[in-house]
């Protein structure tokens, strides 16, 4: 089984926030939620940097841990997803997330947040693959079909990779040593404890 | 003289211009790798560097919802560890150390009964308002304190025996039931602390109330007015503990409403930490007003108590109502008359 992750290649972001419009488009994602952003850091300075954040299916995640009812479960293939059934809206995961994924439907609206919504890596829920009724929680289930996560499927300048954390890891560090630079695999050693040598 | 000064005012000025073109010039050249290309990342923020400084990252970006503009905040990991292990062995040892002292406490010294027997005249304790004020705060406090440790408690307890389902179907309800009854409990607070203050100033009496170990500990009486010194701690247990879980619960119920996720994880610890040992205290507060005292649940629950009840716990008080006239009095109208 591969172990999924995202690296955003912060050199090569242009902040054209594709990958948040193409995320929105193929899990028809409620209005008011952005299950990824892009972020510009030092913006307008020298060294400024975009990155695209969302979910990065953490190893040992921690809204996992802290869930009280156990929506959150990790499958096979390292993907973290959520039990809209199960969840009971009580925050607890978003206060515990260090990217900021978990998001609420009504997150203003006192006693009742909602069922929390985040990234699901293109990988629906709990039911069966491509249901209708994982469509409508989740939307696309892309992994079953074989397929990446459509925000890093069609990112223009590829900054945004998706795939077996190996794989694009390789592919980052060969990008590194070819072009002699490279300001470091963003939220890694935060996600998965690790980091690509740059 | 004048000549000296000008000469010396042109040197250090020259000297002056001269240093600001040494430092200017590195930073005009573009920092370059080895085979001299263009280094890009020479001058880029680092997200380790970033980190260290502020603890978390944001920037800008272009959709409405601003808390999104921060990337990356690792304190949830020191959240994490609090909540899933601190709180834990804080509310365990708490609440089961309660329950073991007050089980031992019976064990060796049973309920503490009135010495000199009843007295078989009455006199009032609590007025109907303040009675109710009391239970509903009570009822309140008792809904969400089993609520609140569901969610403390629930995932290692009860989830494994009900299954997720019906587990979630119950945590669903609970939550609604501990969001909803805040408020009538944030009031019932509120009304304790104002229509209890008067009798709860510490005074020196309760001194030698607290050397004396008090009518529970202690095996002497010593005198107490309306409320003894151990009363008056719950008082203001209840009183700084529900204002604490009060304050820290709204800012969690109202995410966002000048807070940011580091002061909602700060929020969470208060109220964890403040609830579960208002738990154990309210466990022990239960034990004295029932099963550990003779004679004391009568005082919340029919509004009045005995006199040598009275004479025993609260001597001094029991002389203030003699002297105006209050004790000796027919019970209320409608109270029930113990079967002799």
């Amino acid at each position: 089984m591969a172990r999924m992750k995202f690296l955003c290649d912060a050199d090569r972001c242009i902040e054209c926030n594709a990958c948040v419009t193409a995320c929105k488009n193929e899990n028809q994602v409620p209005w008011g939620i952005n299950r990824r952003r892009v972020v510009t850091i030092n913006d307008g300075k020298p060294g400024e940097r975009s990155v695209s954040m969302a979910c990065m299916h953490c190893t040992d995640a921690p809204c996992q841990a802290v869930c009280p009812t156990s929506a959150i479960y990790t499958t096979a293939d390292s993907v973290v997803l959520h039990s809209k059934d199960i969840c009971i809206g009580c925050g607890y995961c978003f206060y515990a997330c260090p990217f900021g994924a978990p998001q609420y439907p009504k997150v203003s609206n006192f006693g009742s947040r909602g069922k929390m919504d985040k990234c699901t890596y293109c990988a629906g829920g709990p039911e069966p693959d491509g249901s209708m009724a994982e469509y409508e929680k989740y939307g696309a289930n892309r992994l079953a079909e074989g397929k990446l996560p459509l925000c890093a499927e069609m990112c223009s300048t590829k900054s945004l990779l998706a795939g077996d954390g190996e794989i694009i890891a390789q592919i980052y560090k060969e990008r590194v040593v070819k072009r002699g630079y490279g300001s470091g695999a963003w939220g890694w050693k935060t996600a998965y404890r690790e980091t690509i040598a740059s | 003289m004048a000549m000296l000064i000008g000469r010396v005012r042109f040197i250090v000025g020259a000297m002056a211009l001269a240093l600001m073109f040494a430092l200017a010039a590195p930073a005009s050249a573009q920092v370059r790798n080895p085979d001299t290309s263009v280094n890009p990342t020479a001058s880029s923020v680092k997200e380790e560097q970033l980190l260290q400084e502020f603890r978390r990252i944001q920037g800008r970006g272009t959709i409405p919802d601003t808390r999104s503009y921060v990337i990356e905040q690792p304190a949830g990991r020191d959240w994490r560890q609090f909540h899933q292990v601190t709180l834990h062995w804080i509310g365990a040892i708490a609440i089961l150390g309660m329950l073991a002292l007050l089980v031992v406490f019976y064990l060796m010294r049973g309920m503490i009964r009135i010495a000199a027997g009843r007295a078989g005249r009455v006199l009032v304790r609590f007025s109907a308002f303040e009675r109710f004020v009391h239970w509903i705060t009570a009822a309140c406090f008792i809904i969400l304190a089993i609520s609140g440790l569901n969610i403390t408690f629930g995932k290692p307890l009860l989830l494994p025996l009900i299954g997720p389902d019906a587990f979630t179907t119950w945590s669903q309800w609970a939550k609604y039931a501990h969001n909803f009854l805040s408020f009538p409990f944030t009031l019932g607070v509120v009304l304790i602390f104002l229509m209890w203050i008067a009798w709860n100033i510490p005074t020196r009496v309760d001194v030698e109330w607290l050397k004396e170990g008090g009518g529970m500990v202690g095996y002497k009486h010593p005198p107490a007015y309306r409320f003894n010194a151990g009363q008056k701690m719950i008082y203001w247990i209840v009183v700084l503990g529900g204002a604490a879980v009060a304050v820290s619960g709204y800012f969690l119920m109202f995410p966002f409403y000048g807070t940011n996720i580091a002061d909602m994880q700060v929020a969470q610890v208060v109220h964890g930490v403040v609830a579960v040992l208002f738990v154990a205290v309210m466990i022990a507060h239960i034990y004295i007003g029932t099963i550990g005292m003779e004679g004391a649940f009568e005082g919340m629950w029919d509004g009045t108590v005995d006199v040598n009840w009275a004479k025993e716990h609260h001597s001094l008080w029991l002389e203030k109502e003699t002297a105006e006239g209050h004790v000796g009095a027919p019970p209320p109208k409608g109270k029930m008359q113990p079967a002799e």
